[in-house]
């Protein structure tokens, strides 16, 4: 028992460093990350393999910090300025030029060399140094039609149990009645012909006539009500697209975040299907010869726009905004969107029905961590409550949030 | 604190319980339409059968079916090459200006996914801007513009019209023959310098500049110039036929400064001094329906209204008098008596555009030491820049064969001249014909060639609305059809390089310090100010000329006389073919869809005129000396008896689908007088009735308030100085505990509201009935036209209407006075939306709950749950909701705007198009309230005051309504509140107790009437 506290106390303590050792960097790695992962990611590993460009493990061993911010700055003044270094890099990566990011402080740049050497050092510190995932929500709801299937399984199991005992009755009741037709004539009826004489008196029987038509006419209503429920719903919606582009190689392989495409993700009310330009980001370096990027190149050339096949519709009626649940509620990409990373054609994963949203709302607690918009409502909210503040109690079920 | 019991009617027929008005009043709808009008019966359900049920039923199911089969298949088109600044769903803002003719006003632009949808005012300046301003962006989505340039009628192409053109201005400049340039106001320093250099390529070019609504006198008097007249300083304005609150120069930036002095405050401290306004004028008119004190004067009186009341002020100063005919136009003496009390802050403008008057308005402005205070000296205002003489003379030239070329840039003088019939006919005597106009209007069907302009929305341009003050356009879209602005034109044809914006780019880098980045600034701020240049002095008149001119020129007559006037929406009719002006109700007559002729009561007793019914009226026919017009004619309270007035702007022939046969044009009927346009005549008029039945589609009765009391309150400023509840209507309810305030007692246990609490108060003093929200609501909310047969059948959609009311003069105990119409009655508007209350009677009879509360206080309206009972409107105690009671888009019976592509461009993409069979109503613009806390959410902050904004607030001129969180104890909303809720602050019906989340402020009238009612109530005293 002792033991095993000190133990405990051991463990503890080493957290704890563990904890106050990464956490002075905390926030310079999560900006870091965030920056790396919208910009740099695409073209470069943190670790020392070369993508499109090289592979950033130890890059502040190999480089002096000022000739990294001068090079994110500039690279083409600094290739410009005879800087070896510089020029052995252009002409290893295919002359390939690196955008310049003239933005970005000294300050964000480090935070980009922070998160480098924090995703290379030893895994229990980077996992104390990643950032805490924004926000608490549920995971995507089942579909409303789950709960209402269960419920009829189970009427349906009723049911034959009621079948079974209705079954049960007859025969037993015919069996007596049969025991003196035996006394009577003395011959043995044979159990088919009996069966088949209880089946002949069921059928005929007026309750369960009844019982069947209404067992009948509640499936076909069943089925109605499901195929009305169904119509303008399109889970598993996956077209073909005009250009077999992969999530599962962009996002799952090569992990580009989706920012990086999806511009609007965070900001706007749609994500956006990026334009042809963000493509040739990285294609006018890397596979130029497939024949799914020579459409793009063609489209570009002609200047005839690619015309993608919409996967999620959400009618005119609804007003959907991705920054806020992105950015404000902190939901992952695939909270609704599914493992998009394991797609090779995307597909609608969740059903988008207004039961679907409502029910989200519902489970939701909402991201009001750090953010000074619900610092008043929490409070109130925690005044006569245990629960934690749900997306429903800040209006989040109202028709005017979605319907105007 | 009493109830002044004042009666207020909505027109005659209201006054006089008319049977036809009481049959129709308690209906919101009014009649079902007739088979023959518009839709089929099927699909309005009056007159729908079993089979017609069948069919939509078997249809129904069928399309049902059809459409579970398959989804159709949705293409997402991402930009090829994506601009940086532009991300889909996110706005983009540029500022740019406005400019149509003379008017121009800085502008901020809304643009989404590359299109324009949104105009507010640019706040570095003024953000002022008037209904016409926000409803020219459905202007550049007009079908009907030429879509490319014609010769002959012909579409051509821009290489073939230059060459014609350029090889004609060289045959006709190598034989000496005359070139003219014709158009209205220039605002555009850079656009001038562009005729310049036409000019010096072709020097027999000459420009003429004329205004439909000429200032020209105004600018003669004034030595060539525009004064810039500051309202905001002046204590009492006097206004002499200057509608300046309405049409005026510069309405929307003379509102906002007339407001400034016109703002009081509740609270022990605050101002409780405003200023005095009489208004003298023929018609009822915006600025008078506002004014403190009103008289009327026919034309034929309007020098001697002048130089009387210089004679009154000059004997107060110890000017020299100059004698002058007698007039008998009340309030003189006391107007003048009140601008020399207030010598140095008081102003007197006028409409007149007789320079000679105009030189007696300016002795008296500097008799009443006007120049520096009231009118800013050393600047001027550029807006009207119009000669009459030299129209006049370009004309006569015309007719006489002496022009060889004629380019009409941006200007129809042949529809809004009153000589353009004259020039109509003669141009076929020009060789060379040519107009920059937007569409083959009136006279570019009479050129041969059409090189449209684009609209300036697509255009680069600068412009100098008052001297010193810049303001700059830029493209918000690219050319929607093959237009070419006029600029670059007319430097093609001078064999120039056709490029205007690298010119104005070049123009402005070497102008303004800090070269081309200077200029990159300037057209993203939109506005730059420099010191003038120009000097001005207080011009020296030949006022013993002026008054005998005058004296010879005005003589009062009692005869018939005709009033030509403009209307706050449609102006001079150069956007008639926009269905949201069309549809704009004029804020005094309340009626769209056409122009008529107006009458006073006791005038149409005389002519036998019939008093007209709410909508149905009679035509009459207007003649002068041969000319004639057939309209339907309209009583208007406070007009000058034995005028008639009829507005310009109407009666286009070749505008377009909205525009044609809507009214009459009545520019032929315009006089001169002293060779400038006078907007009268006062020849022989005569006006009879041709027997047949006429219509108005007018606003104006729909929506009663039903004889219900406390729905407009007002008082005096001297009364409310010693009370700050003076005028309130407090309703009590005697309950078993006594007495009560009628707000105390609810059967309801309120709401919560423990984020926002959204509200609005409307100030009645400051409202100037402009109806800039209108528009700006209508653009912002996707509101739909209905045309004018819906109007008379009362169905606008507006979600915002402004309601005007007039007043009696007699007091409330005198209960016959009440009775009789005032012949000159007291105006209040009072715009009416959506009031939100917090104990609505909609939501409570709302069948499908399509109509919530929201936990911000927010009347919630889902369009997509309401199955269309229309219980809601009937227990709307405020009748601010509107039934869709067609399809608005894309069905024929509605060509507007919605019914083609291109119009339905100007659709706010975040507001969703309702469909037929739902309710509507003000929403509080509840996606800019979304937008703006998802703004703040993303920047972990809550959002400041003023951020989140109606559209209606946004917009007005006069800073009457302010929106906020009244949960925020910093907001406007909560400090104006705070102070007024012990003041002027009144909800609209309040007995009713459904707690409205928007309060309005009394009315103040700078009257002296305190004394009479003092003596009224002592006299009630004795009787009782």
């Amino acid at each position: 028992m002792i033991i095993m506290k000190r133990l405990k106390n051991i463990i503890l303590s080493a957290l704890f460093t563990a904890f106050a050792f990464t956490s002075v960097n905390a926030q310079d790695v999560a900006e870091g990350e965030q920056i790396f992962k919208n910009n740099c990611g695409a073209c470069h590993n943190t670790s020392d393999e070369a993508l499109v460009g090289p592979g950033l493990k130890g890059i502040q061993q190999r480089r002096s910090v000022d000739w990294i911010v001068k090079w994110v700055h500039n690279p083409q003044a600094v290739i410009a300025s005879g800087d070896k270094y510089a020029v052995e890099l252009y002409n290893k990566y295919n002359k390939a030029q690196m955008t310049a990011y003239p933005n970005y402080t000294e300050g964000q740049i480090k935070s980009v060399l922070a998160y480098i050497d924090a995703q290379a050092a030893p895994p229990a510190a980077a996992a104390g140094a990643a950032p805490v995932a924004g926000g608490s929500a549920a995971p995507a709801g089942e579909t409303n039609g789950g709960m209402m299937q269960y419920i009829l399984l189970g009427l349906l199991g009723v049911m034959v149990l009621v079948l079974v005992a209705l079954l049960s009755i007859v025969t037993s009741l015919s069996k007596l009645a049969n025991s003196d037709a035996v006394t009577e004539s003395g011959e043995k009826v044979s159990f088919l012909t009996k069966l088949a004489d209880s089946g002949k008196k069921i059928a005929g029987n007026g309750a369960f006539k009844t019982g069947a038509a209404l067992l009948v006419t509640l499936l076909i209503g069943k089925a109605t009500i499901d195929a009305a429920y169904g119509i303008g719903m399109h889970q598993g919606y996956a077209p073909k697209q005009p250009i077999a582009f992969s999530h599962k190689l962009h996002a799952g392989e090569y992990q580009i975040n989706c920012n990086y495409c999806h511009t609007g993700v965070y900001r706007g009310k749609g994500a956006n299907v990026p334009s042809a330009n963000i493509c040739m980001n990285c294609h006018n370096v890397i596979k130029r010869e497939s024949p799914e990027i020579q459409k793009v190149y063609k489209a570009i050339e002609k200047d005839e726009p690619i015309e993608w096949v919409r996967v999620h519709n959400l009618p005119d009626l609804a007003y959907f905004n991705h920054a806020q649940h992105t950015n404000v509620g902190g939901l992952e990409c695939k909270s609704c969107h599914g493992e998009i990373e394991k797609m090779e054609v995307v597909e609608q994963r969740s059903s988008l029905t207004m039961g679907w949203c409502i029910d989200c709302h519902r489970k939701t607690n909402v991201n009001s961590e750090g953010n000074a918009y619900y610092d008043k409502l929490v409070e109130v909210h925690n005044k006569d409550n245990r629960e934690p503040l749900k997306v429903q109690n800040i209006g989040g079920l109202e028709c005017s949030k979605c319907h105007y | 604190m009493e109830n002044t019991k004042k009666r207020y009617w909505r027109g005659i027929e209201e006054l006089k319980n008319e049977p036809d008005f009481v049959k129709n009043a308690h209906r919101e709808f009014g009649d079902a339409p007739s088979a023959d009008a518009k839709g089929g019966e099927i699909f309005d359900g009056t007159d729908s059968n079993r089979r017609d049920f069948l069919k939509v039923l078997g249809f129904g199911v069928s399309a049902v079916s059809l459409a579970a089969c398959q989804a159709p298949v949705k293409n997402t088109i991402p930009y090829l090459n994506k601009p940086d600044d532009v991300e889909p769903t996110i706005a983009n803002w540029y500022a740019s200006t406005y400019i149509d003719g003379g008017d121009c006003s800085p502008i901020l632009v809304k643009t989404r996914e590359g299109r324009p949808v949104k105009i507010e005012g640019n706040g570095v300046f003024n953000t002022a801007l008037s209904a016409r301003v926000h409803a020219s962006l459905l202007s550049l989505y007009d079908n009907e513009k030429l879509k490319s340039p014609q010769i002959a009628g012909k579409p051509a192409d821009w290489k073939a019209v230059d060459g014609e053109i350029m090889a004609g201005l060289a045959k006709i400049a190598a034989a000496g023959g005359q070139i003219r340039i014709v158009s209205n106001t220039i605002v555009s320093p850079t656009t001038k310098k562009v005729i310049g250099d036409f000019i010096s390529k072709y020097p027999t070019a000459k420009h003429i500049t004329y205004d439909a609504n000429s200032l020209s006198g105004l600018i003669t008097a004034n030595g060539g110039i525009l004064p810039n007249y500051n309202f905001a300083n002046a204590k009492t304005i006097v206004s002499v036929g200057a509608d300046f609150l309405g049409t005026w120069i510069s309405p929307a930036i003379f509102s906002s400064q007339w407001a400034k002095n016109r703002k009081l405050d509740s609270s022990k401290e605050g101002n409780k001094q405003m200023s005095r306004h009489y208004q003298f004028e023929t018609i009822m008119s915006t600025t008078g329906a506002n004014a403190d004190y009103r008289a009327t004067y026919k034309p034929s009186q309007e020098g001697l209204v002048v130089a009387a009341l210089y004679n009154a002020v000059a004997a107060k100063v110890g000017g020299t008098t100059i004698s002058s005919p007698a007039v008998k136009v009340e309030n003189i003496e006391k107007a003048a008596t009140d601008l020399v009390a207030s010598k140095g802050a008081s102003l007197v403008v006028s409409g007149s555009n007789d320079a000679e008057v105009q030189k007696v308005v300016v002795a008296i402005n500097s008799l009443l030491g006007a120049y520096g205070s009231t009118i800013t000296s050393g600047s001027s205002l550029n807006y009207r820049q119009g000669d009459d003489a030299s129209m006049s003379s370009f004309i006569s030239e015309v007719k006489s064969g002496q022009v060889g070329a004629v380019i009409f840039y941006n200007a129809n003088p042949v529809y809004n001249h009153p000589k353009g019939a004259e020039l109509g006919e003669a141009l076929s005597k020009v060789a060379l014909t040519i107009s920059t106009n937007d569409r083959a209007d009136e006279t570019g069907i009479l050129c041969k060639y059409n090189t449209p302009d684009s609209h300036y929305l697509e255009s680069w341009n600068d412009a100098e609305p008052q001297s010193g003050t810049y303001s700059f356009s830029q493209p918000t879209i690219s050319t929607i059809f093959l237009t070419r602005q006029a600029q670059s034109s007319l430097l093609k044809w001078a064999g120039q390089n056709a490029d205007y914006a690298a010119y104005l780019a070049a123009n402005w880098s070497s102008k303004l310090s800090g070269g081309y980045s200077a200029w990159s600034k300037a057209l993203n701020d939109g506005v730059v100010q420099m010191t003038p240049s120009s000097s001005f002095n207080v011009p020296q008149t030949g006022l013993q000329d002026a008054i005998a001119s005058i004296a010879k020129n005005y003589k009062s007559s009692d005869k018939l006389e005709l009033a030509i006037y403009e209307k706050v929406g449609m102006g001079t009719g150069s956007q008639a073919n926009n269905p949201w002006l069309q549809e704009f109700p004029e804020p005094v007559s309340k009626a769209c869809w056409a122009n008529y002729a107006t009458v006073s009561l006791a005038t149409a007793k005389k002519l036998g005129l019939a008093q007209e019914v709410e909508l149905d009226t009679l035509e009459v026919e207007v003649s002068i000396d041969g000319k004639s017009v057939k309209l339907p004619f309209l009583v208007q309270p406070g007009q000058a008896d034995d005028t008639v007035a009829i507005a310009i702007g109407y009666g286009r022939t070749k505008a377009g689908k909205s525009a044609d046969g809507v009214g009459v044009n009545i520019y032929p009927f315009a006089s001169f007088v002293n060779g400038n346009i006078s907007f009268s005549n006062v020849g022989n008029v005569q006006v009879k009735a041709t027997g047949e039945q006429a219509q108005i589609a007018r606003t104006q009765t729909h929506n009663t308030v039903m004889a219900r009391e406390a729905v407009v309150q007002e008082t005096v400023l001297s009364e409310y100085q010693k009370n700050v509840k003076a005028g309130r209507y407090e309703p009590t309810i005697l309950t078993a505990e006594g007495k009560k305030s009628a707000m105390d007692v609810s059967l309801w246990n309120g709401h919560k509201y423990n984020n926002h609490h959204w509200g609005m108060v409307i100030d009645l003093n400051s409202c100037t009935g402009c109806g800039s929200c209108v528009v700006s609501c209508t653009s912002e909310n996707n509101v739909p036209v209905v045309g004018r047969q819906e109007v008379i059948n009362r169905r606008e959609m507006h979600w915002l209407r402004i309601d005007r009311y007039y007043s009696s003069d007699a007091q409330a105990e005198d209960l016959s006075g009440l009775e009789k119409a005032s012949a000159n009655p007291e105006v209040v508007f009072q715009p009416m939306l959506c009031q939100h209350c917090n104990n609505a009677p909609c939501e409570t009879v709302c069948p499908v709950l399509a109509t919530t509360h929201s936990t911000e206080g927010l009347n919630q309206m889902t369009y997509n749950r309401c199955i269309g009972t229309r219980y809601c409107a009937n227990n709307c105690p405020y009748k601010v909701r509107r039934f869709n009671w067609f399809r608005y888009f894309q069905t024929d019976d509605f060509d507007f705007n919605l019914n083609n592509d291109l119009g339905r461009m100007v659709l706010n993409p975040d507001v969703t198009v309702r469909s037929r069979g739902v309710m509507e109503k003000c929403s509080f613009c509840v996606q800019r309230i979304q937008a703006g806390k998802l703004e703040a959410k993303k920047e972990k902050r809550r959002p400041k005051d003023g951020e989140i904004i109606t559209a209606c607030a946004q917009s007005c001129p006069t800073n009457a309504i302010t929106f906020g969180d009244k949960n925020d104890p910093e907001s406007a909303i909560s400090k104006i509140l705070a102070i007024e809720k012990e003041g002027r602050a009144f909800g609209v019906i309040e007995e009713i107790n459904v707690s409205p989340n928007i309060s309005y402020l009394v009315k103040v009238r700078n009257k002296d009437r305190a004394a009479v009612k003092e003596e009224a109530k002592v006299e009630h005293k004795e009787h009782s």
